[in-house]
């Protein structure tokens, strides 16, 4: 057992109703209890979908339990198939079906429905919602896909984008965009608004683009295998990565990589010098490794951040960002716990966080600056404007997105400059948004350093560590707020290691020269 | 008014058929009624035992609450509990010990049962025995389930609070017991509507904190301020405590029968008891016309929800002004809600338990000008052109006695009033079709 509070990724039949959902003429016959059609609401209040998710739970009750489950499934189906006339259906079982041991997928077999019904193993209780999008929508592929011939002109399926995933939407347009520039025209996108019958024609596409590989990778990977259809491995999120695309796509093609740039505009607002103050912001890193991968590019080469940490939630993809973060000189952190996510911000202080919606929580209560990256995220992003993530589009939105939440360079300065000042200090927070201003309290600042009510700091030192001087904690109190906790843990890592009992200016000056190096 | 005889409504349907119908319920399961509960006792955790869907489910019910230290958890069960149930025994009490050392404001701790959970037998009520003797006096641990098997929605509260009227010391004295977890605000009126009728031995449950000490006896009378607490009110009268039935307190006219049945149980004369209730009478009534402008003469069908749904259908008719469709309820207790359905006219259909794809058809087919539902259905029956009002909001927004009752005409009457002030559009398209953006930035050039 695992006490949880926030779950970064929901259980394996959610993924799979991401799929059935971004899908059209499919239906999901879910064995799963009263109460699981909770599920619903991502997609009808989250997403704002305008219609039902094409789901039938089978809705078993505790009298139910012992002969009447696997009965209660077989007129579920019937009746669904009786009422959606769908193309072909999905069967399984959420996790406590999973436990009684009705076989979802032998019961629909032998039910000699006229579509293909094909059935789903999701392990609830050792997998997630990540994987359960991708094998649902593998074992979708591998039932209707059939080798057909390939289109006349050079075409390519768009693979992984589904229901409630992070900008997918937008996603879709965008690269369909790229691609057309680049002379490629779109045979099938899937699952995102396909139907069976569309699975069936992916087959003709020449090659295809893996958009996300947590939800179309293994999909992909059989298609190459029994296609012969080879796939894409850069994902299109930012400049760099987006130029490397349309290379991968001329080399797959033969097609010279030509990009319409002329809406590019996040490189020249980045060098502009209004920009130079972004120079070296620390930047921590959270979310699925696909967008951290992509972020952390971003946020070094294209905006010159400095990146201090960066980690995923999903296991499958814990190789690729271990390695990715030895590249960048740091250790990186697998977790799906927020707990650790959150300890490790602590301990990085970093000025800048990316993440998901639990790291926007984090970060607000430690006061630190944060932009949405990555899944899991809530009704705000899923905007009704144009926002997408990936190519030229993308990396305009990533660039206001991310500098939005940070104090604007000249804001900075003031801040720095007149932080004994009554609007400009610490406790006024490190955003110009959603905030009035607040007025320093009267008895904070010069007399009581300390323990002011509107110091945001930990408290002095446990037993045993060195005790700050107060004129040492009066001239930490001048060093901006945002690196000052980082500021306290090394002069007091720096005083322990020498044996120091007290902490005076000079210790601290000291150990800003020694961690400058 | 007079007490009691005006609940002998001749023309209710209190013995009209119901539609009894099962297969898909498109409703919450008993974990949900953790999000109120744990706003309302401040010293309690809900413990749920259950699987990775079951924390999904409060972390999409909780909302923003989540993110403020709440205290309620899953202790999701892995591969390796299922093999050998005493081994999950250890692991839980693992658990619940890391768990009370680093919350030490616990006092009272919910062991809560799941479907999971359930069908592979956990014995949670050993557990609870075992934990409380190891963690006695500073923290008792009870048991109940909230699984979407055995509860549906605010059922959840109805089985915690059974689980605490067991444990509840015995008192002999003559009391009145507020059954039904309300807001804060809404309790403290309660109470003091009942004070200035002279009663004041009232005590209520859940209480705040354990520390409060709420006891019940053969000469406890209690009062359900909910619907949905059948099995907490049979708890109740096993041991000895006795029910007072009456219409439940929404709007003017069911707080004024709430407060009537009591002041009758307690012997307050009609002089007191007007001079008491006449001013906020007045005020609900001036606050309820408001909203009655738009509702009236509108037509309603209600999904089943909450089991709120009869007391608030009897609220909308008598006095809105709205004729009702069909009142959907996942279980009616007649013995709680019967006075409520004797004041409902004969007509609507009265349906318990749900095959949601067959009661969509007969939504349809009625066309009803509001439609009370779930958030799974609304956007969808909104994008077919119905409007909808969703269920959830009536079990979070303070809604019961005087004080609230224009606020609860109103949650009716926004949703229509919100229609007519949108101009009807063509252009309410799916959000989730991509490509249906113009060009970004035409004024760049675009492209071909």
């Amino acid at each position: 057992m695992k006490l949880s509070v926030w779950t970064y990724e929901g259980p394996p039949h959610v993924g799979a109703l991401r799929v059935a959902t971004a899908m059209k003429g499919l239906h999901y016959v879910l064995h799963a209890p009263q109460g699981d059609t909770y599920a619903d609401l991502l997609f009808t209040m989250i997403e704002r979908r305008n219609h039902r998710p094409p789901v039938t739970y089978t809705t078993f009750q505790a009298r139910d339990l012992g002969s009447d489950t696997a009965n209660l499934f077989r007129t579920a189906c019937q009746e669904a198939h009786a009422r959606f006339q769908p193309e072909a259906m999905i069967v399984g079982a959420s996790c406590t079906a999973e436990l009684i041991q009705d076989d979802p997928g032998g019961m629909a077999e032998t039910m000699g429905l006229p579509i293909p019904v094909i059935p789903l193993e999701l392990p609830s209780y050792q997998r997630k919602e990540n994987y359960g999008a991708d094998e649902t929508f593998f074992q979708i592929v591998r039932a209707l896909a059939r080798p057909v011939a390939r289109t006349g002109p050079i075409t390519c399926n768009l693979i992984g984008p589904t229901a409630l995933g992070f900008r997918h939407r937008d996603d879709i347009t965008e690269v369909t965009a790229l691609l057309s520039d680049l002379g490629v025209e779109v045979n099938v996108t899937a699952p995102y608004g396909a139907t069976p019958g569309d699975l069936k024609r992916l087959g003709a596409a020449h090659f295809n683009v893996l958009m996300y590989p947590e939800t179309g990778e293994a999909a992909c990977r059989w298609m190459e295998r029994e296609l012969g259809q080879p796939f894409t491995r850069t994902v299109p999120i930012g400049v760099g990565a987006t130029r490397d695309f349309a290379a991968e796509v001329a080399k797959l093609t033969g097609l010279e990589a030509t990009l319409d740039t002329s809406r590019l505009r996040q490189p020249w607002y980045s060098a502009s010098v209004d920009s130079t103050y972004l120079t070296g912001k620390r930047v921590f890193i959270f979310g699925a490794g696909t967008q951290v991968a992509a972020a952390a590019r971003i946020a070094r080469d294209e905006m010159g951040f400095e990146v201090v940490g960066m980690g995923c939630y999903n296991r499958e993809m814990a190789r690729p960002i271990r390695a990715l973060a030895r590249d960048y000189g740091v250790e990186a952190l697998i977790s799906d716990d927020y707990l650790d996510v959150e300890a490790r911000i602590e301990e990085l202080a970093p000025e800048l966080i990316l993440g998901t919606q639990m790291e926007r929580h984090t970060a607000k209560r430690l006061g630190i600056p944060c932009a949405v990256i990555s899944a899991p995220v809530h009704v705000q992003d899923f905007p009704a404007r144009y926002s997408p993530q990936m190519g030229i589009e993308g990396a305009n939105v990533i660039f206001d997105t991310w500098v939005h939440p940070l104090v604007m360079g000249l804001e900075e300065h003031l801040l720095a400059m007149f932080r004994e000042d009554f609007e400009f200090h610490d406790a006024a927070g490190a955003s110009h948004h959603g905030h009035k201003a607040t007025p320093r309290p009267e008895s904070a600042g010069r007399t009581t350093p300390a323990s002011g009510p509107s110091d945001p700091e930990p408290a002095p030192a446990a037993d045993g560590a060195a005790t700050w001087l107060e004129e040492a904690e009066r001239e930490l109190r001048k060093v901006p707020f945002f690196v000052r906790g980082k500021a306290r843990r090394n002069t007091e890592t720096f005083a322990a290691e020498r044996g120091l009992s007290q902490i005076s200016i000079d210790t601290l000056y000291e150990a800003k020269s020694h961690y400058a190096r | 008014m007079t007490h009691q005889s005006s609940l002998a409504a001749p023309a209710g349907c209190r013995d009209a058929p119901v539609l009894k119908q099962r297969g898909q319920h498109e409703v919450f399961c008993g974990l949900t009624g953790i999000i109120w509960l744990h706003r309302k006792m401040q010293d309690a955790f809900f413990l749920v035992v259950g699987s990775r869907t079951c924390a999904h489910l409060l972390q999409s019910a909780a909302g923003v609450m989540i993110f403020a230290e709440p205290r309620f958890g899953t202790a999701i069960l892995e591969e390796t509990d299922l093999a050998g149930l005493a081994d999950a025994q250890d692991e839980l009490e693992r658990e619940v010990d890391r768990l009370l050392a680093r919350r030490s404001d616990i006092r009272q701790l919910f062991l809560v049962g799941s479907c999971p959970s359930e069908v592979i037998k956990l014995d949670l009520s050993r557990a609870a025995e075992r934990l409380s003797a190891r963690h006695a006096p500073k923290v008792r641990v009870l048991n109940y389930s909230g699984s979407g098997i055995e509860t549906t929605f605010t059922e959840g509260e109805d089985a915690c609070l059974a689980s605490m009227v067991p444990a509840l010391p015995e008192t002999r004295d003559r009391q009145l017991m507020l059954v039904g977890a309300l807001p804060d605000v809404v309790e403290d009126q309660a109470l003091d509507l009942l004070q200035k009728l002279g009663i004041d031995r009232v005590t209520v449950l859940p209480a705040r904190t354990a520390n409060k000490e709420v006891a019940v006896g053969p000469e406890t009378v209690f009062a359900l301020t909910q619907p949905f607490l059948g099995a907490t009110h049979s708890a109740l009268e096993r041991r000895g405590a006795r029910h007072i039935p009456a219409p439940f307190p929404f709007g003017e006219e069911g707080t004024t029968r709430w407060l009537s049945a009591v002041a009758h149980e307690f012997g307050v004369d009609k002089e007191r008891f007007e001079s008491v209730t006449d001013a906020p009478r007045a005020r609900a009534r001036r606050a309820v016309a408001k909203a009655t402008e738009t509702l009236n003469g509108k037509s309603v069908f209600l999904f089943p929800d909450s089991q709120l749904e009869i007391p608030l259908a009897r609220f909308l008719t008598r006095e809105c002004g709205m004729t009702a469709v069909e009142i959907g309820a996942p279980y009616i207790h007649k013995s709680v809600v019967g006075p409520d359905m004797d004041l409902l006219s004969q007509g609507p259909t009265i349906s318990e338990g749900q095959d949601v794809d067959l009661q969509l058809d007969r939504c349809r087919a009625a066309q009803p000008d509001l439609t009370v539902c779930g958030l799974g259905l609304a956007n969808p029956l909104e994008a077919e052109g119905l409007a909808t009002k969703w269920a959830i909001e009536l079990v979070f927004t303070p809604v019961h006695f005087y004080e609230q009752a224009g606020d609860l005409a109103g949650l009716f009457s926004r949703p229509l009033h919100r229609r007519q002030l949108l101009m009807k559009s063509e252009d309410i398209g799916d959000p989730a079709t991509p490509g249906a953006i113009p060009d970004p930035a035409p004024a760049s050039g675009g492209r071909s």
